[in-house]
């Protein structure tokens, strides 16, 4: 797990390679070098639209562009994409258009340009809109694959990738990668780690220091927050019997939120979670970004250990 | 070619319609329906290349009502062109009925956008028109915008982006009626000099009587003709417009008549009801 690679490369990788496909057209706000669809507009300028620091405009351009059959792909960093919520609430999910919308430097592992752009609250709002998936790939290799399986999809789709370099996981794995199914990493019967994006590799550190204290965890990347893969969170449950969730993002929606909803109605395990408890971040390098939320390898564990001790 | 009488009839006949669906639903919008009409006929009848037995046809001309909530006006003119029956005009505001409150392209034939919140159609019809350039298609995009959504934001982001990627297939028709929900738009928030902001902006500016078919006519020519940038007509009208009591009043922009104004209106416009 030495490679590091940053999730938002694979978002740039995955449209260049879409844009076999003459319907794919990518909107940019500005932030193309960020985001990563600047090799796109290149390779492809007649088919790339600068929607100038515009997000509102951006997302309806995409509408219409879905309405007349076309593929848009419209990234901006993932703070900016909630100046046009409810563009995107009124103008893409209500009627469906196929709109796909990454936002990229989300969470607090974006690091040094502080609370402005750490988007902390993206996954909760987009979950909330009928018809919207929403993503958030823990590696270079998934977010490839998985935007790429987005131009076969007829919804539109929120995907939240991020600035900084995180392990490569996934080389060789493509086919293992499926939007709507999470991923069993690593297996163990007695706390099950569910976890998305930059969390997922600290999971996997966090189930190796588990592992030292007697404790089998079993590691799920769950990159798709919606559709939520039910079926898999019931068998964690039926064979772990204790969950702990894990996002870089606010504790309140995102994926703790989304387990927690379906715990409640389906069946019962007690549940950590582990994410931004409720407060803005600040200035930071990215892992004392983990640190001081509150969220690293060892808090992952540590909420573990509150799950495993909560069972009847 | 239609002549302007039979415009102003059709218009008139939408009229009818509006008025009846406000009535009978007790709700909704009359004012910027009426004050639309007009426009709204004379683009249909004269202008639009799209066909009521084909209505998803892929190369058609597209109208965007980014004001959904003059639906009224829509619904009249998709029924007397034969997209809809004047018999689904009951089911406007009624659950599970193609004509909802604001104008939506998945419940109704001939609607090619979602409407309901105000700012959003221009930037949806910029998208439409990089479609059609991109698909090398004739096709032509219409908007039209009432004159109190443009105090938002966004459709000067739209306005901006459309005359940077030169679309000279957009078009937008400016419903200047002068009143918006709570007031004249000159209380709410003044404008200045419209026709000079959309000039600013970099687009070809035409003005015109919104109710003059005369100039309607022309005016829709103007917009058809202007294809190096984005167009915009603006056109001055009077909210409410046909019905002497709705007409230029605010208490009329989202409010239905009682049984006796609904009288007083059919009779002024020519209808004798049973």
């Amino acid at each position: 797990m030495s490679k590091m690679a940053a999730t938002r490369d694979g978002y740039g990788d995955a449209l260049l390679e879409l844009a076999s496909n003459p319907k794919v057209v990518v909107l940019e706000a500005d932030l193309g070098k960020s985001t990563k669809s600047l090799h796109f507009r290149k390779a492809h300028p007649e088919r790339t639209v600068s929607c100038g620091i515009g997000e509102q405009n951006m997302l309806l351009v995409g509408a219409g562009l879905a309405a007349s059959g076309y593929i848009p792909f419209a990234s901006t960093f993932a703070i900016f994409t909630e100046r046009a919520f409810e563009q995107m609430r009124n103008g893409v999910a209500r009627p469906n258009l196929a709109v796909h919308v990454c936002g990229s430097h989300g969470g607090t592992h974006t690091g040094t340009d502080g609370s402005s752009a750490q988007s902390i609250e993206d996954l909760a709002i987009y979950r909330t809109l009928p018809n919207v998936i929403v993503m958030h790939p823990s590696d270079v290799v998934s977010t490839k694959v998985l935007t790429m399986q987005l131009a076969a999809s007829n919804s539109p789709s929120y995907t939240r990738t991020a600035r900084n370099k995180t392990p490569v996981l996934y080389e060789g794995r493509e086919d293992e990668i499926k939007i709507g199914k999470g991923i069993v990493l690593r297996e163990g019967n007695d706390v099950a780690i569910i976890a998305c994006g930059v969390m997922v590799s600290e999971s996997l550190k966090a189930a190796e220091a588990l592992a030292n204290d007697g404790i089998h965890a079993t590691v799920v990347d769950m990159h798709t927050l919606k559709p939520l893969d039910a079926e898999l969170i019931n068998q964690l449950v039926a064979s772990c019997g204790a969950i702990v969730t894990a996002e870089d993002h606010s504790i309140i929606g995102g994926l703790g939120g989304a387990v927690a909803e379906h715990l409640t109605s389906n069946t019962y395990a007690p549940l950590e979670r582990v994410g931004v408890k409720d407060r803005f971040g600040e200035s930071g390098e990215a892992d004392q970004m983990l640190e001081i939320m509150e969220i690293s390898a060892p808090h992952i564990a540590a909420a573990a250990h509150r799950a495993v001790d909560r069972k009847a | 070619m239609t002549s302007t009488d039979e415009l102003r009839e059709l218009a008139r006949k939408c009229r009818v319609h509006i008025v009846n669906m406000v009535h009978r639903a007790q709700a909704g919008h009359p004012g910027g329906s009426l004050s639309e009409i007009d426009l709204l006929a004379a683009l249909y009848k004269t202008t639009l290349r799209v066909r009521p037995d084909d209505p998803d046809w892929e190369d058609r001309d597209r109208f965007i009502l980014s004001k959904g909530h003059a639906s009224p006006g829509m619904y009249a003119i998709l029924a007397e062109m034969g997209f809809i029956t004047v018999d689904d005009l009951a089911s406007y505001r009624v659950l599970g009925g193609i004509c909802q409150g604001h104008v939506d392209m998945k419940w109704c034939p001939g609607v090619d956008f979602s409407a309901g919140s105000l700012g959003m159609g221009l930037s949806f019809g910029m998208g439409s028109a990089i479609a059609g350039r991109l698909a090398g298609s004739e096709r032509q995009i219409y908007v039209m915008l009432g004159d109190g959504e443009i105090q938002e934001g966004s459709v000067w982001e739209a306005a901006m982006a459309a005359a940077h990627h030169e679309l000279g297939n957009l078009n937008v028709i400016l419903d200047r009626n002068r009143i918006q929900n709570d007031d004249f738009c000159e209380a709410q928030m003044r404008m200045f000099d419209i026709p000079a902001k959309w000039k600013a902006f970099g687009w070809n500016v035409k003005e015109i009587d919104g109710h003059n078919m005369e100039e309607i006519v022309d005016g829709l020519t103007f917009l058809s003709t202007s294809n190096d940038g984005p167009s915009i007509l603006i056109a001055h009208t009077v909210k409410g417009h046909g019905v002497s009591f709705m007409a230029d009043n605010p208490a009329f922009h989202g409010a239905a008549p009682n049984d006796e104004q609904y009288a007083q209106a059919m009779a002024e416009l020519g209808e004798v009801v049973a």
